[in-house]
């Protein structure tokens, strides 16, 4: 049995899987990664199942070392530094620590999530079929909290299987898709149009339960109060001060707050990958459209063996990122479109 | 003859889920109808969904849209509610045992204080109530019940407390709950039960269903701490009185 030992890590970070839906009715949250086509990726490339758990990376550094034998890895998600015993380790590719050399990751560039995937899995004690962290609930294994300096990973020792790397769509910058509703009707159709025309920021008092959005205030037709009823993940509810939130995988299962519209789920990933402070828009899309772009990102998701490649091409890859990482770009999960002027049906809605 | 009700409002939440919308305030006859629907949905399964949540007045219907789209199960779901509502079979009935004011139950003189009685009154009043579990949200174990009595309902505090305890049974204008984690919370404390609606570990989880009946026994707080200790230990301390 090999083990990653944790040196150093910054706050939120937290091992995550594919979550743990099919309790929400008791008010349990399914959690999970926040970037899930980097977990797959990551995942992908050690020849785990796509949504075996990995150590979730939050916007800040860490250093884990191998102990006990050679550990086998993946990182993807948010580009940053990466070395092991000063060998630098590309994104979106798989390396092998050797017994007692360390796995050092800068801050993440562009990005706040990255994925570092095990060979054979994080070992721990599923519930409800999932090792995700929940802090609030005390689930999670094998801590039930943010990982600390001291945690201990175990896992399987390293196959030596060959490296590789796997290629994922680039897509430009673009605006976030939502649908509107389900309480749209409570804004007035010139607030849905500033929310549609402003650009936002979010907040550096975000987590994983929710995005702050700063931007203009967006005003309620009927005051801020509803009551309670079900969330997903990409709520985007407004409060009494006008500024949204936008609910993310630690999210609670009801909320009391209108929401306007509900981030798409291929663009989720994409919207949780976004440095706050950084300016982002949103853009109004048809609920044929969001469908459509749900089935191609699961299409991505089941076709990722087929983009793995080997590893001797890496160089000119690595140009490739970097090109990407100097331009700092959110990771993206699908080819989001292009800015394009919102239409008045579009600010409509959908119902 | 049956009155013919208005079909529920179908809201789209994303791509991957649909708000059926049966009232938009808290309404028993509404929270029956989502109870219902729930029932039959989880009877009758239609593919593509995944996960349903009950609340007061709507039923959030998890979805695939691999396998089925908006409108396709729109349309299904509108197909179920225009069948009658069919009385609930099987009701479950729990007692749970609550330690009234006090460091239990820190707003117990102020909520008696502002509607002009006593807190023994109080306490009468909310033990007198035969409630239903309208729904469980927000956090886990949170249950949301309906059937407080007229005279005990107030506006929720103006300033949310951030961290009120575990167990705490409080009132928040015309609901009352349990609330199992400690956690923020704008509600009045009346008091703490040592009943875990939620503990890992244990069979079930999840002690309460959405639908299950509830009523309150008051206790002391020597008994409130034997169960306590019991409860840590895996007992359920709520009785179950009929099923």
């Amino acid at each position: 049995m090999s083990k990653l030992v944790i040196t150093s890590i910054g706050p939120a970070s937290s091992v995550q899987d594919g979550g743990r839906p099919g309790a929400q009715r008791y008010g349990l949250v399914p959690s999970g990664a926040m970037d899930r086509l980097a977990l797959a990726a990551a995942n992908t490339l050690v020849g785990n199942e796509p949504f075996a758990a990995a150590v979730e990376v939050g916007p800040f550094g860490a250093k884990l070392t191998a102990r006990g034998g050679a550990v086998r890895v993946a990182l993807a998600g948010a580009p940053r530094n990466a070395d092991i015993a000063g060998r630098a380790v590309a994104p979106d590719t798989s390396a092998t620590l050797a017994d007692g050399e360390t796995l050092t990751l800068g801050f993440a560039r562009g990005g706040s999530f990255s994925y570092l995937a095990i060979e054979g899995g994080i070992a721990g004690e599923p519930m409800f079929g999932s090792l995700a962290v929940n802090a609030r609930a005390g689930l999670g294994s094998p801590y039930p909290r943010p990982l600390q300096a001291g945690d201990e990973l175990q896992t399987k020792a390293a196959s030596g299987a060959p490296e590789r790397r796997i290629e994922l769509p680039a897509a430009p910058e673009a605006p976030i898709r939502v649908v509107f509703g389900p309480q749209d009707d409570e804004f007035a159709d010139e607030t849905k149009k500033l929310f549609l025309d402003s650009e936002w920021k979010i907040s550096a008092t975000s987590d994983r339960m929710g995005y702050r959005l700063e931007g203009p205030q967006l005003k309620h037709l009927h005051g801020h109060n509803i009551v309670s009823d079900g969330t997903v993940n990409g709520s985007l509810q407004v409060p009494g001060n006008g500024q949204p939130i936008v609910l993310m995988r630690d999210r609670g299962t009801s909320g009391g707050y209108p929401k306007i519209a509900t981030v798409i789920s291929a663009d989720f990933g994409r919207l949780a990958q976004i440095p706050a402070g950084r300016g982002f828009r949103f853009r109004a899309v048809s609920m044929a459209e969001a469908q459509a772009e749900a089935r191609k990102f699961a299409e991505l998701l089941r076709t990722l063996p087929e983009r793995l490649r080997a590893i001797e091409s890496v160089d000119l890859n690595i140009d490739a990122l970097h090109d990407a990482n100097v331009a700092g770009h959110a990771v993206n999960a699908v080819d989001a479109g292009t800015w394009h002027a919102v239409s008045m049906a579009e600010i409509a809605g959908p119902d | 003859m049956a009155p013919t009700l208005p079909p529920p409002r179908l809201l789209p939440s994303g791509d991957s889920a649909i708000t059926v919308e049966f009232s938009r305030n808290i309404d028993d006859a509404a929270n029956r109808r989502v109870l219902a629907l729930d029932r039959e949905l989880a009877a009758e399964p239609i593919p593509g969904i995944t996960e349903t949540v009950p609340t007061y007045r709507s039923l959030l219907v998890h979805y695939d849209p691999v396998q089925i789209d908006f409108d396709t199960l729109g349309e299904k779901i509108l197909g179920f509610v225009q069948r009658p509502v069919p009385a609930s079979t099987k009701t479950r009935r729990w007692r749970i045992p609550v330690v009234y004011g006090g460091e239990h139950g820190i707003d117990l003189e102020d909520v008696a204080k502002t509607l002009n009685t006593t807190p023994d009154e109080i306490v009468a009043r909310h033990v007198a109530g035969d409630y239903r579990v309208a729904m469980i949200g927000f956090t886990p174990g949170w249950s949301y019940l309906s059937g407080l009595a007229d005279s005990l309902h107030m506006p929720r505090r103006k300033n949310p407390r951030l961290l009120t305890p575990a167990g705490t049974i409080s009132i928040g204008g015309v609901q009352t709950g349990v609330q199992c984690l400690a956690g923020p919370s704008g509600w009045h404390l009346l008091g703490q039960t040592a009943v875990r609606t939620y503990q890992l570990h244990r069979d079930p989880t999840f002690l309460l269903e959405p639908g299950d009946n509830v009523t309150f026994t008051p206790v002391d707080a020597k008994t409130f701490a034997e169960q306590d200790r019991a409860a840590e230990a895996g007992e359920f301390i709520a009785e179950q009185i009929a099923s």
